[in-house]
């Protein structure tokens, strides 16, 4: 319980420290940003992946549907969250529960593959979808409004990130205490007994596959304010690949370990990235090395799993 | 009354190997029945298909009024069917009580809260305290299940199937591996479920079947070839040739 407030009180610093008016400049609150835009992902991808042990290769899918639909709805003239949200929360949602109930009926090797196949379709439709860019994307009239109020732009921005990554934790961890979340869990630690004890493990592993997806549009419609822009690229298999390494990195089932993981990626990828543009070269062993050594993840270091 | 299980003709096989070769069973309510014979007859392929892991290729099973041949394991739990695993069978993560209070729910709950933490739902909670005390784990509710010693794994293993308050219980050998002192508390609280649900048990301890058992079956390569008492299936020379021998 301590670490994960230490990480938020940390990131609630950064407002606090530039308004009492320490100069951090403009690129730590950008940084950390997309830290927490990427904290969201991976905290919904670590519901299946770590507590149900659901190893699904597609998760940039849903974060490109989240981030899809802002853009849609741009083009719509409809920029208020109190549209916005809801649409990209129930397409992801949707997304998750057709794709999901043919992934499940696979384990394993084939569960990944098809996840990564369900999200090069989008990646592919996205990239067809002519009156807003195709390939090259496309550019916001206006960011998301809240009610009204521009809390998605200027120093606003990093606030309300702050508040919806705070609010996914809070949910995802009262999931995860609940019947369900347990129940879930129990699938993935013991799923022949799970269901001689009558639970029904597709539809707990389903439901759980929707959550997920729609808690990630959150963090998909956050990425494309934070660009003012949108492409295919959003839902590249890469971007799958980062997520899955940003939940392993900070610890699976922690779900405050994304924090970390995704703190760990961007900056490996902000710092390699400087170094060389082979950065991925050096990254995929330091991954390896962080596997076999930090069994929990980062936020496993020195202590146990909170 | 009807029958609570009634399987009949089943059969099932494996290549050339028949593990299961047309075999037709009847529990009665508050009975026990046992199934015994050597090691590689099928007992444990019969309990699967029962609980509904594995599918039979021919037959039919008939839980009460239901068919549920072809339904899912999960279905049949909560019809009332409860297994134990003759290869101990828990969620190792979790506490003993947690173990408990998800059978509790999974029989007769739903999965789908969201809000409250499964922790401080009562209901559950108690119920699966009385189990445990039932089995003889009360002493334990907080160990991780995974920690457990092996004496102590089969205990959870029963009250697993206990705290569904099922109307039939499968249980695989569930006293292999209990010291002789489980063994005898085991067998007590067996003995005091008669009557109030039935009991399909495949158990090598000897004493414990002639002890618990209303009707044997004693199976070898897939079939049945004696049912009766456990006096008559005592004397019946063709069970001490086939399995008793040694024992008698
Ligand atoms: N999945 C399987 N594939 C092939 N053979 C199997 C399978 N499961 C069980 N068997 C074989 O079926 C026979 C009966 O096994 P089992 O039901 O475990 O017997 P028992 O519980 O009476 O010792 C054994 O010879 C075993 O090797
Ligand atoms: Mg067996």
């Amino acid at each position: 319980m301590k670490l994960p407030l230490a990480i938020f009180a940390l990131l609630a610093l950064v407002p606090i420290l530039s308004a009492l008016g320490v100069p951090l400049g403009g690129f730590v609150p950008l940084l950390l940003g997309r830290v927490m835009i990427f904290a969201i992902a991976a905290m919904s991808l670590d519901l299946i992946l770590g507590i149900g042990g659901l190893a699904s290769f597609g998760h940039a899918a849903p974060l490109a549907i989240g981030a899809y639909a802002v853009a849609i709805l741009d083009a719509a003239n409809i920029h208020d969250a109190v549209i916005v949200v809801p649409v990209a929360m129930a397409a992801a949602g949707f997304f998750a529960t057709a794709t999901g109930a043919v992934a499940l009926r696979t384990r394993g090797v084939n569960f990944i593959m098809i996840t990564l196949a369900f999200a090069q379709m989008i990646y592919f439709a996205a990239a067809s979808l002519a009156d807003y860019g195709g390939d090259d994307g496309y550019t916001l009239y206006s960011r998301t409004t809240v009610l009204g109020a521009k809390l998605l732009d200027g120093k606003a921005f990093y606030p309300t990130v702050l508040v919806v990554l705070f609010l996914v934790w809070l949910k995802l961890r009262i999931i995860a205490a609940s019947r369900f979340g347990r129940t879930l869990s129990a699938i993935r630690q013991n799923r022949p007994r799970a269901q001689a004890l009558g639970f029904n493990a597709f539809a707990v592993e389903l439901a759980a596959m929707a959550i997920a997806s729609a808690l990630c549009a959150l963090a998909g419609v956050l990425l494309a304010n934070e660009a003012e822009f949108v492409s295919p690229a959003f839902a590249s298999w890469a971007r799958s690949g980062d997520l899955m390494v940003m939940v392993i990195l900070g610890g699976v089932g922690s779900l405050h370990g994304a924090i970390l993981g995704a703190f760990a990626v961007v900056m490996a990828e902000e710092a390699l990235g400087r170094l060389t543009q082979h950065w991925p070269l050096l990254f995929g062993p330091s991954l390896v090395l962080a596997v076999l050594f930090l069994r929990r993840g980062i936020a496993g270091i020195g202590g146990r799993r909170d | 009354m009807t029958d609570l299980l009634r399987i009949t003709d089943l059969r099932k096989h494996y290549g050339a190997l028949r593990v299961t070769d047309g075999v037709t069973l009847k529990l009665a309510p508050g009975s026990i029945h046992a199934v015994i014979g050597p090691n590689g007859a099928g007992k444990t392929t019969l309990i699967h298909q029962i609980s509904g892991t594995v599918r039979p290729d021919a037959g039919s099973i008939h839980l009460a009024d239901h068919d549920i041949t072809t339904l899912p394991p999960h279905r049949r739990a909560r019809l009332g069917l409860a297994r134990s695993f003759q290869i101990t069978s828990v969620l190792p993560e979790f506490s003993v009580l947690e173990n408990v209070a998800l059978a509790v729910l999974g029989a007769r709950g739903s999965a789908f809260g969201f809000l409250r933490p499964l922790a401080a739902e009562k209901r559950l909670n108690d119920a699966a305290s009385t189990v445990l005390a039932r089995v003889g784990l009360a002493a334990r509710p907080a160990s991780l299940a995974g920690a457990l010693s092996h004496g102590e794994k089969r205990q959870l293993e029963l009250a697993l199937a206990l705290a569904a308050e099922p109307k039939v219980m499968l249980l695989d050998e569930p006293l292999a591996g209990a010291g002789p002192e489980e063994a005898e508390r085991l067998i007590a609280l067996l003995a005091t479920l008669r009557g109030h649900c039935g009991i399909l048990l495949v158990e090598h301890d000897m004493d414990a079947v002639f002890q618990l058992a209303d009707e044997i079956s004693v199976l070898s390569q897939g079939r049945v070839i004696a049912n009766g008492t456990p006096a008559e299936i005592r004397a019946d020379p063709a069970v001490r040739a086939a399995y008793l021998g040694e024992d008698f």
